[in-house]
């Protein structure tokens, strides 16, 4: 978006702005806004001795922007008037876990915490201590060996880890109780008024901020936490998201126990967010709730209220970014506990279009802290998890509740885009075994090239018509029958798509059938990986979760048959009913715990 | 290699006709005697095998009756020669595309005469599909084998008897194929067989295997979900897609879900997170190109995976992949081996096998011949009837490469005595015969091939001249230099094509291509008339040796076996002169050696050893006939036998150059006898033993040698190997490691050689060597 390569600040400037409007592109200006604005605050703040020569022109382009209005004045404001933010950045530090401190370092010694992502654009080698910070979740590992290859098997989507959130992932932020004209000016500054929650390493600490001032931001977001006396409760709204490749799963936790009180102090912008969420099912053309998983009565972190969970496809994500900067998300919560690893790509976005900072979240940590809890309150009194009876009989085959109080060990399977196998010990001794590329991504990419289905569902709905053994090549087609030297059934699959070698076979294919074939390919290879590694591992339970299991009884049912079948009745095939959604739940659960922790 | 008639090498088969004319001197080789058939029918290739014996004219010598005459009287030569017909065996392996089957078995049909075969074994997933067809034709019982079984016994079978049967495959080093040493115990093992679906197959010993597991997504997956979404027909046609397409376009990486690498887990941002992961959208098309290449790296990573954790499971390192998928696919051995690194963290190593394509039909084949127990021979392959690996780059012409239209072949001969590991050598699992590979070495790699074409007009004319009442000599031996000419050719282009390509694997080309054409011994006459000649001289060195005090004799006995070996048949300036004055050349020969200190020269330690207790038993490698062996070699053995050492004598069992071969040997020897009471009744009372090697090249093999010879060695307890001459201890076993003492001598007679290894021209070897304690 922003293409061109600032020289010195004003330079910079003008180029941003310049390179915004020649792309015309709708989301460019968007994006350029929010980032020179943040860079104007922060060179206010961290270098004011570019900050002023940058401030003339962009205070003169900003009210061009759609919403560019307040901003501006807050930049502005806050260039004139650094607040008391050094303290404040400090706050926003996470606690500082050993392997966060090698991506914070240069970063937090740099005393800027707010443009890392100019590391991630040009503007790097004009700033000394920021050209030196690598950019996050950017850097290329140097050790790995295949570095240069062309392509690379099995890291899988959703296989994910956040130790790079180094900077910035403040816990939350609470929401001024104040009319938004003051608190939203606070938080292009970085002025969140959260007190230093976590010790930190002295070096590691921001430089000393330039004297500072209470901000009427700052004053307003103190009182309302004081108002509330909930000091170790995040303020409202209560998010978790999880951005993988294909779908971003958010939950939202909607409280029910609101008094009048708060109902009356409750911001336009938190209510509007509450209204819209709960009131909707669908959002835009591509969100969506499910409302069949919404937990009830939930109670989380002292709050009693329902735990929504909602979806839209990962390529509505810059939507959602530019939605939250419209609704001015940022000036309720600056920080958004998110997992997956669009955390990290969209991380910059996030900051710069939104003016939010996401606290970046491991997204195997999350998905296993999710699980457990998720499992543990239950699906609104009833079992989470479930198995099938009878797997290798088709008519007696059945859904049945499972206990999962003792879990360990499990080999977890999460199949979203990509596939990653996890083999957990406990609730927090877990290793990923391996992972694979084939996952839901390539059902549905395979699928929408071979019949120009364009959504999950519709390639599911075809494959439930489908009739896969017209595309494979079964044991018995090449054998006309079982292959008893080495016990396989003529009924099993020799070849996928095996049958497809044939002219005449594909000309006379139906969709239905590729659909079915690709989901019963990709679904047994998973399951063979799976069945491998917990053998390797020894370990006998096999949890399948993630959303390739969304609405897809054939592939749940094959995976129990497989596992049953193969392993001659010694693993067992586990499922939950929220599939996808654990990462999403497990982010949210770190947004309490970072409270808690305080 | 050789192409059907009809075809023409740059049409695909499509457009093939299928009544092809099928040149029989090329494909189908030997069939008027063929005999035992078996047919590996896959999804596109048809793999015939055929048992047949053949026909050569071999030379035999024959020794006078020199009884009560006076050898040195007679102007005779010293024995006799005849060619006779001598009949070997030789399996036959033809590879074809189905498309051909029909046209084949009428072939077959033809021109089967003399047989009195009932039954053809048959595997593969098409047997099922031809049986009616092949019982039709062929009038013969169609016996189905189990696939894997065949598959196991075929593999088995070429692991134990084609020395470089198994390579990694690296893609951007040169050369691409590292080929693997034979492991003197090939068990146990994992087979992956990537047909249509992917069959895991542990295999611990010849009779035990078991099929631990599989996958469905295989060759029959690319080729049919290619097929689907590229509209391209061909299995060949879609791995060429594949080789030119980015799958980056189509996959869905790391860095596309992250931004970048994955820190935590770190895996690089190149990292395919998700297979087809972006074609999740309808407005996009995708080039055929990069859904090939996405298809592929898909499909291989998964087999790699699957195959890394059943290896893993079963703690096996040795992986075997095989498979049309893999048909010596430079595509698809790439990106199987890189994704057996990636999961295996380079535990494992991703094992390919030149004849991989034929070990159903290699299996079913013994299968059947399960009577004639073949596994108690060895075989040989033979280089001038098999086709070789095929190049390796795709790029350069890939309807060429993929054999449409074309036949493969390989043969093996049947030894006539298995082959077995010399009991003397340090390590038989590191043993590497060759001393430079030449596939590695590029520029060693063009001075000898051109060395041997520049030589190919000798070798005809001397072909030739060793038949004169042939009147086809002549055309045979033309056929000889094309053949010849041909393979050197290949060979430039694909070193490759034969395992390692060594001098020792030129030299053996040629006598194969040589035996091919029946000229089975071109250096008989020549040997005939030197061995003569130096029979005479014998007693005359032997005196003069006899002369010598023992300090000097002993030198003399070393520069006599090395001016012996100066007798090569290319020195040809110095046989020349032999004609004329024998004994001349001999002395002549021995001035020409370079003086002490030698190239290599070890000679003071070998003669402190002298001095001190006799070696038990001394193993001796010959190498020429004439004056080398009768001049050189045997006054060192008897020298050898009055010390009180046995000697075991080697020589080749068949012909190669004029080197003396076993039977040659018996006839010197009795006649060396009967001049010398020594070597006399060491022969009585077999203290001097003479052995044949089990080979018949010009170059030394110690993992294959006679298995008599070997329980010999073991039985008399040798502790001295002396390997004699440029072929034997240059060329091959140079760095060979034994348990006991070994002298190495050589003349370097080329000097280019002689070069590169520091020296000039008959520059001498001597390597004494001690094995550590």
């Amino acid at each position: 978006m922003l293409k061109l390569v600032g020289g010195g600040g004003g330079q910079h400037w003008a180029c941003s702005v310049a390179g915004t409007g020649l792309g015309g592109k709708e989301a460019a200006f968007e994006v350029a806004r929010p980032r020179y604005q943040e860079e104007a605050g922060c060179r206010g703040h961290g270098w004011g001795s570019a900050g002023i020569s940058d401030s003339a022109p962009g205070a003169g382009m900003l009210p061009a922007g759609a919403a560019g209005r307040a901003r501006g004045g807050q930049s502005a404001e806050e260039r004139g008037e650094p607040v008391g933010e050094g303290e404040e950045r400090r706050a926003r530090h996470p606690p500082a876990p050993a392997l966060r401190l090698l991506n914070r370092k240069p970063q937090g010694g740099s005393g800027e915490i707010k443009t890392p992502e100019n590391d991630l654009q040009r503007g790097r080698l004009s700033r000394g201590p920021r050209a030196a910070a690598p950019a996050p979740g950017m850097g290329d590992r140097g050790g790995r060996p295949e570095h240069s290859a062309t392509h690379a098997p099995g890291a899988p989507a959703d296989a994910g880890a956040a130790a790079v959130n180094g900077l910035l992932h403040n816990g939350f932020h609470p929401p001024p109780v104040q009319p938004p004209r003051l608190c939203s000016r606070g938080p292009a500054g970085g002025g969140d008024a959260a007190p230093p929650r976590l010790p930190l390493l002295p070096e590691l600490q921001p430089q000393p901020p330039p004297p500072q001032h209470d901000s009427p931001a700052k004053k307003c977001r103190l009182r309302r936490r004081m108002d509330s006396g909930r000091k170790n409760r995040p303020p409202f709204p209560w998010f978790g998201m999880d951005i993988g490749g294909t779908l971003v799963k958010l939950v939202y936790f909607e409280p029910k126990d609101i008094t009048a009180e708060e109902e009356q102090e409750e911001v336009e912008n938190l209510k509007s967010i509450r209204k819209y969420l709960t009131s909707n099912t669908a959002y835009g053309k591509t969100g969506i709730r499910d409302v069949h998983l919404e937990l009830k009565n939930l109670t989380m972190c002292g709050r009693k209220g329902n735990l929504h969970f909602i979806r839209f496809p990962s390529c509505a994500m810059h939507r959602f970014i530019q939605m939250g900067s419209e609704k001015n998300f940022s000036s309720l919560h600056t920080t958004l506990c998110a997992t997956g690893g669009g955390a990290f790509k969209f991380e910059k976005d996030f900051r710069m279009i939104a003016d939010l900072q996401l606290h970046k979240l491991d997204e195997l940590d999350c998905l296993i802290q999710g699980l457990l809890y998720v499992d543990s309150v239950g699906f609104n009194g009833k079992p989470e998890c479930y198995y099938f009876e009878n797997p290798t009989n088709p008519e007696l085959c059945q859904k049945k509740p499972y206990c999962l109080d003792n879990p360990y060990p499990m080999l977890l399977v999460n199949m979203g885009s990509g596939v990653s196998i996890l083999a957990v010990y406990s609730k927090d001794n877990y290793k990923r075994v391996t992972g694979t590329s084939l996952g839901g991504g390539t059902f549905l990419g395979l699928c929408c090239l071979l019949t120009g289905c364009e959504t999950f569902e519709e390639a599911l709905e075809m494959a439930a018509k489908g009739d896969s053994t017209n595309v494979d090549k079964l044991v018995k087609d090449i054998y006309g029958g079982d292959y008893e030297r080495f016990g396989l059934q003529g009924s099993a699959v020799a070849s996928s798509f095996g049958n497809m070698m044939s002219k005449e076979k594909r000309d006379s294919i139906s969709k239905e059938d590729l659909a079915r074939a690709t989901l019963v390919t990709i679904t047994n290879n998973i399951g063979s990986i799976a069945r491998m590694c917990a053998l390797n591992e020894n370990i006998d339970r096999v949890v399948f979760v993630g959303n390739f299991l969304r609405i897809n009884m054939v592939s749940m049912k094959l995976l129990a048959y497989a596992m049953d079948f193969w392993s001659k009745g010694q693993l067992k095939a586990l499922f939950l009913e929220h599939e996808g959604y654990f990462g999403a739940v497990g982010a949210l659960l770190e947004l309490f715990k970072m409270t808690d922790d305080q | 290699m050789a192409e059907c008639g009809a075809s023409g090498s740059g049409s695909s088969g499509d457009s093939l006709d299928k009544s092809i004319t099928l040149p029989p001197d090329e494909i189908f080789r030997n069939l008027e005697n063929a005999k035992r058939f078996a047919i590996d029918i896959g999804g596109s290739l048809t793999k015939l095998a055929y048992y047949s014996t053949v026909q050569h004219k071999v030379a035999r010598v024959r020794s006078f009756d020199y009884s009560g005459k006076d050898a040195e009287q007679d102007h005779e030569p010293p024995y006799e020669i005849s060619v006779q017909e001598e009949v070997t065996a030789r399996l036959h392996f033809v590879k074809f595309e189905n498309t051909y089957i029909e046209a084949c078995l009428d072939f077959i049909k033809d021109h089967l005469v003399n047989t009195d075969t009932k039954v053809i074994q048959a595997t593969g997933g098409g047997a099922y599909k031809f049986k009616d067809l092949i019982e039709e034709k062929l009038r013969l019982r169609v016996d189905k084998e189990d696939v894997m079984t065949c598959l196991i016994k075929g593999c088995n079978f070429v692991l134990k008897n084609i020395p470089h049967e198994a390579f990694v495959y690296q893609k951007d080093s040169d050369p691409e194929f590292r080929f693997q040493t034979n492991h003197p115990n090939i068990f146990p093992y994992l087979l992956v067989n990537i047909g249509s679906g992917v069959s895991i197959v542990k295999v611990e010993t010849e009779d035990r295997f078991e099929w631990i597991g599989g996958s469905s997504i295989g060759g029959g997956t690319f080729w049919g979900l290619g097929a689907l979404l590229t509209k391209t027909k061909k299995f060949d046609e879609l791995l060429h897609l594949a080789s030119k397409g980015q799958h980056t376009n189509v996959d869905m990486l790391v860095q596309d879900i992250y931004g970048g690498a994955h820190q935590t887990l770190g895996l690089s941002g190149n990292l395919i997170a998700s297979s087809f992961g972006k074609s999740a959208t309808a407005d996009r098309d995708f080039s055929k190109e990069d859904m090939a290449k996405s298809l592929l790296h898909m499909i291989s990573n998964d087999i790699g995976q699957l195959a890394c954790l059943y290896a893993k499971l079963h703690c096996l390192d040795r992986v075997y992949f095989g498979g049309f998928f893999i048909r010596g696919h430079p595509v698809t051995m790439r990106t199987i081996t890189y994704s057996i690194n990636f999961f295996s963290k380079g535990e494992v190593q991703a094992l390919f096998l030149r004849h991989e394509g034929y070990l159903g039909a290699i299996g079913a084949f013994l299968k059947g011949a399960e009577q004639d127990n073949p596994n108690q021979y060895s075989w040989g392959e033979n280089y001038a009837g098999s086709s070789g690996l095929m190049s390796s780059s795709p790029e350069l012409c890939p309807t060429q490469r993929a054999r449409s239209g074309t036949f493969d072949l390989l043969e093996m001969d049947r030894l006539e005595r298995p082959l077995v590991n010399l009991p003397l050598l340090l390590d038989p699992s590191s043993y590497v015969p060759d001393t430079v590979d030449l596939t590695d070495d590029a520029l060693a790699r063009k001075y000898w091939l051109t060395c041997f074409e520049e030589a190919l007009d000798g070798v005809v004319k001397r072909a030739v001249a060793s038949q004169p009442g042939s009147v086809d000599a002549t055309e045979r031996a033309e056929k000889f230099r094309q053949k010849y000419w041909s393979k050197l050719q290949t060979l430039r282009h694909q070193p490759f094509a034969y395992g390692t390509l060594t001098v020792r694997s030129l030299l053996d080309t040629r006598e194969h291509c040589l035996n091919e054409f029946n000229f089975p011994d071109p250096y008989s006459k020549v040997k005939q008339k030197e061995n003569g000649v130096a029979l005479k001289c014998f007693p005359r060195v032997i005196r003069g040796l006899d002369a010598l005090g023992w300090e000097d004799r002993q030198l003399a006995l070393v520069k006599g076996l090395l001016a012996g070996n100066v007798f090569d048949w290319g020195a040809k300036a110095v046989s020349d002169v032999l004609e004329s004055d024998p004994q001349f050349g001999f002395e002549e020969a021995k001035m020409k050696l370079q003086e002490r200190p030698w190239l290599v020269d070890s000679y003071s330690k070998w003669l402190q050893r002298l001095k001190g207790p006799p070696h038990k038993c001394a193993l001796i490698f010959a190498d020429n006939s004439g004056i080398d062996v009768i001049l050189g070699v045997f006054p060192f053995v008897r020298e050898l036998l009055s010390r009180g050492t046995e000697v075991i004598l080697a020589c080749n069992s068949g012909p190669a150059l004029n080197d003396v071969t076993y039977c040659e040997s018996l006839i010197v020897a009795e006649r060396i006898a009967a001049m010398d009471p020594v070597v006399h009744s060491a022969l009585r009372e077999e203290r001097l033993l003479l052995m044949q090697t089990g080979s018949s090249s010009p170059c030394l093999d110690l993992s294959r040698l006679d298995k008599g010879l070997a329980v010999l060695v073991r039985e008399r307890g040798a502790d001295l190997v002396v390997i004699e001459g440029m072929g034997r201890a240059v060329h091959t076993n140079y760095h060979a490691a034994l348990r006991c003492e070994s002298l190495k001598l050589a003349v370097i007679k080329n000097s280019w050689l002689a070069e590169r290894l520091g020296g000039r021209l008959f520059s001498v070897i001597f390597k004494y060597e001690v094995p550590a304690e």
